[in-house]
């Protein structure tokens, strides 16, 4: 029985759990629906999920773990000794997995399978005509193999149509005697929501520790594999693919921290300002047209920011403040991109701040205006120091925005890794080399791309710490005037 | 708490802030209607009447709190000393600085205890050093009955402490701009009995140097602490006169029944 057949089966079988498990609530309080705990629907409710529930549970475990027990009953039919040397079990099981494709596709067209499997030729032949590409010639271990693939999976699916049914059935009945007037549906009903609920949230959490451990194994092998003092010491980033290269993360770390600032001395002040206006004098009107205009900003994609930067911003600086002045003559430079990202920032730090300074209450206005306070005292005075923990928070989330920007900085302050002052010069960032030593053929065993995790690790461990100062911040700014 | 004091002694018979014909818009609900009061100088007036008579409006008149709200317009005219307050020439700011007011909820500022009482004086400019300063923090606190209770904590924040505290630091903050009236909307509507008896005791000391104007849902707190009551009544001034016959010989028919209960 196919997937789609098996899931519209037990649907089915779902929705009359609802249907007469509703009408059966009606019948067992004799039609009054006062005498029951809970609306009929709820009944109606519990009980198809009784029906969804255990299989749901059942076939997400099943096929997490067929895909174990046919790898392994594959595996046993390929002898370590017919792995050729240049390639590995993985990459052959590859192949198995492409070859067992391969099969079913020629056994739907109507070839004889068997037949062709004893002359390797014509496999290849018929695969071929077939349209599926393999990367090494099968092997007759490789067709066992391929075969116990086949096996085992029809097996698993028939296995799991039997079982699901089974239990959608058994779940239906045990839900339809489970009800009677003092069965308390309603409250059942909210225990799944709940777990729903709970489900959702440790998804998120299984994820985010998932990136950390995938990162950290990655990590992990690096720095087996390569000096953590050079590393994290070294003041040059010289990759060379041959091997022999010196991965100090230095420049990357001056590069993104240049850049971030000089994005922030951008940000801040024109979000804060922005916001201070919006928030304290604008009118309603002028608030509703101008806020979402400025949250734009936040929508346009970081690569038009980019082009912006390339074609725009830095031929404008190079020849109207570098060239001049002698101090660079290149239109990538850490300037371009740190101008160019302060602005994609800014709708960051001004939106959340007018939040920010909106909840500040209004009587503590007041309180400051009729101590004979003009506007603009109070809000230096009483409004933004009282805001200040809920900004602070805002330009630390802005911050680590900007860390983590990778378009801008490509195009506009360039891929050279340097340590200077200048900040006409041309740099780059920890994201950017992220990206640059993962592109191309590469395989995760050499320093030289392993070194992306270290380097993703750096950057979360940063931004984390940037969040966590953050969060820490605006929670105590909550218990401040409350 | 204290027993109704019917001390009606009133030292001055000059006329602080005289209203005449004042009229309040909020867009275009007319909330307040041809109000005429005379307050006096250092006295007790209290402003009583049922929820929305206009009561708090008429108070926030008085140092043109209202100019905050956008929708709100008055008219008529309101002197302070015989000096209109709503001419053009007079500053708002200026004039705030002179009519200093308590609000309803106690609202410190997120600043320590001293920096809420110095916050009126420095953006005045009314201390030339650090050591005046300290003196007039000193002889606010002193005023508003706080001292002793906060004189070693000086620089914790003013938020800490606790709602009745809170509220004298908030009259001690507004004495502190040495203003020429004093005006408290609803000062004890947040507040404890005990912390309540303390600001009430407070409000009948401030009568020698101020004078105070007190808007009050509590008959009982008018009758304590006023020498002087008006009744406001949806947006009309109904009777105004001396507490006492106010609250014992009410002429108007409609204060009898507020004051006895039927109303409000």
């Amino acid at each position: 029985m196919s997937l789609g057949l098996l899931v519209l089966t037990v649907l089915a079988l779902a929705a009359l759990g609802y249907a007469i498990g509703r009408r059966r609530a009606m019948a067992t309080a004799g039609g009054d629906l006062r005498k029951l705990h809970s609306l009929p629907t709820f009944y109606g409710w519990i009980t198809a999920l009784g029906v969804l529930i255990p299989v749901f549970t059942v076939t997400v475990i099943w096929l997490f773990a067929e895909g174990f027990v046919i790898h392994n009953s594959a595996l046993s039919h390929i002898d370590p000794a017919d792995v050729p040397a240049d390639s590995s079990v993985n990459l052959m099981m590859a192949d198995v997995t492409r070859l067992a494709e391969g099969l079913s596709v020629l056994q739907a067209k109507g070839t004889d399978v068997p037949a062709v499997e004893q002359d390797i030729e014509a496999l290849k032949t018929a695969l071929g005509d077939a349209g599926v590409a393999m990367g090494n010639d099968p092997t007759p271990s490789m067709i066992a193999a391929a075969e116990a693939v086949r096996g085992t999976a029809k097996a698993s699916r028939l296995g799991l149509s039997v079982v699901s049914l089974i239990l959608a059935v058994a779940g239906l009945a045990w839900g339809l005697r489970r009800i009677s007037p003092d069965f308390r549906a309603r409250n059942a009903t909210e225990k799944v929501s709940l777990g729903m609920l709970i489900a959702a949230s440790l998804i998120a959490v299984m994820t985010t520790v998932g990136i950390v451990f995938s990162l950290l194994a990655n990590t992990v092998h690096f720095f087996s594999i390569y000096p953590a003092t050079t590393f994290f010491f070294s003041p040059t980033w010289d990759p060379k693919f041959g091997g022999g290269s010196t991965l100090g993360i230095l420049p990357l770390v001056w590069g993104t921290l240049y850049v971030s600032v000089i994005s922030l001395v951008v940000a801040v002040p024109i979000g804060l300002f922005s916001a201070i206006y919006l928030a304290e004098y604008a009118s309603r009107r002028v608030r509703g047209i101008v806020k979402p205009l400025i949250e734009v900003l936040a929508g346009i994609p970081t690569i038009v920011y980019g082009l912006f930067a390339l074609i725009t911003v830095g031929p404008l600086l190079r020849d109207w403040i570098a060239m001049p002045m002698g101090i660079g003559n290149s239109s990538s430079t850490v300037m371009t991109a740190g101008l160019v990202m302060g602005i994609m920032i800014i709708p960051f730090v001004s939106s959340l701040s007018d939040d920010i300074i909106n909840a500040v209450p209004q009587s503590l206005r007041d309180g400051s205006l009729g101590l004979g306070a003009t506007p603009s005292e109070t809000i230096r005075q009483v409004v933004i120091p009282a805001a200040l923990p809920g900004i602070v928070g805002a330009i630390l989330l802005a911050a680590s925005r900007a860390i983590g920007e990778t378009m801008i900085v490509v195009l506009g302050a360039g891929a050279a890794a340097k340590l200077s002052l200048n900040p006409f010069e041309a740099m780059t960032t920890v994201t950017v080399k992220i990206v640059s030593q993962l592109t191309g053929d590469t395989e995760f065993a050499s320093p030289e791309t392993l070194v992306a995790f270290a380097l993703g690790l750096t950057l979360f461990t940063f931004t984390l710490g940037l969040n966590v100062v953050a969060l820490v911040i605006v929670r105590k700014y909550r218990e401040q005037y409350e | 708490m204290k027993d109704l004091r019917l001390e009606r002694d009133v030292q001055t018979e000059t006329n602080k802030i005289e209203a005449r014909k004042v009229q309040v818009y909020y867009g275009t609900n007319h909330a307040l209607k041809d109000v005429d009061v005379d307050i006096l100088d250092k006295t007790v007036t209290a402003f009583i009447g049922p929820s929305g008579c206009g009561k708090s409006t008429f108070l926030r008149c008085l140092n043109r709190m209202n100019d905050t709200v956008a929708s709100a317009r008055v008219e008529g005219m309101i002197t302070l000393d015989s000096e209109n307050i709503y001419d053009p020439r007079v500053d708002p700011v200026q004039l705030r600085a002179k009519i200093g007011m308590v609000f309803q909820k106690p609202n410190p500022f997120p600043k320590s205890i001293y920096d809420n009482v110095a916050y009126g004086p420095k953006i005045h400019g009314l201390t030339r050093t650090k050591a005046e300063l300290d003196e007039v923090v000193e002889a606010c606190l002193r005023k508003a009955a706080l001292w002793n209770e906060v004189k070693d904590r000086l620089q914790s924040p003013g938020t800490g402490l606790s709602g009745g505290q809170q509220q004298r630091l908030c009259i001690a903050r507004a004495i502190a701009t040495s203003p020429e009236v004093l005006l408290m909307d609803e000062p004890c509507s947040a507040l404890d009995p005990i912390a309540t008896a303390q600001v009430e005791e407070l409000i009948d000391e401030l009568r020698s140097q101020f004078s105070v104007v007190i808007v009050t849902h509590s008959m009982q707190q008018a009758a304590r602490v006023s020498q002087r009551t008006a009744f406001f009544h949806l947006g009309n001034l109904v009777e105004y006169g001396e507490t006492g016959a106010i609250f014992t010989n009410p002429k108007d028919p409609r204060t009898e029944s507020y004051i006895t209960g039927r109303i409000g």
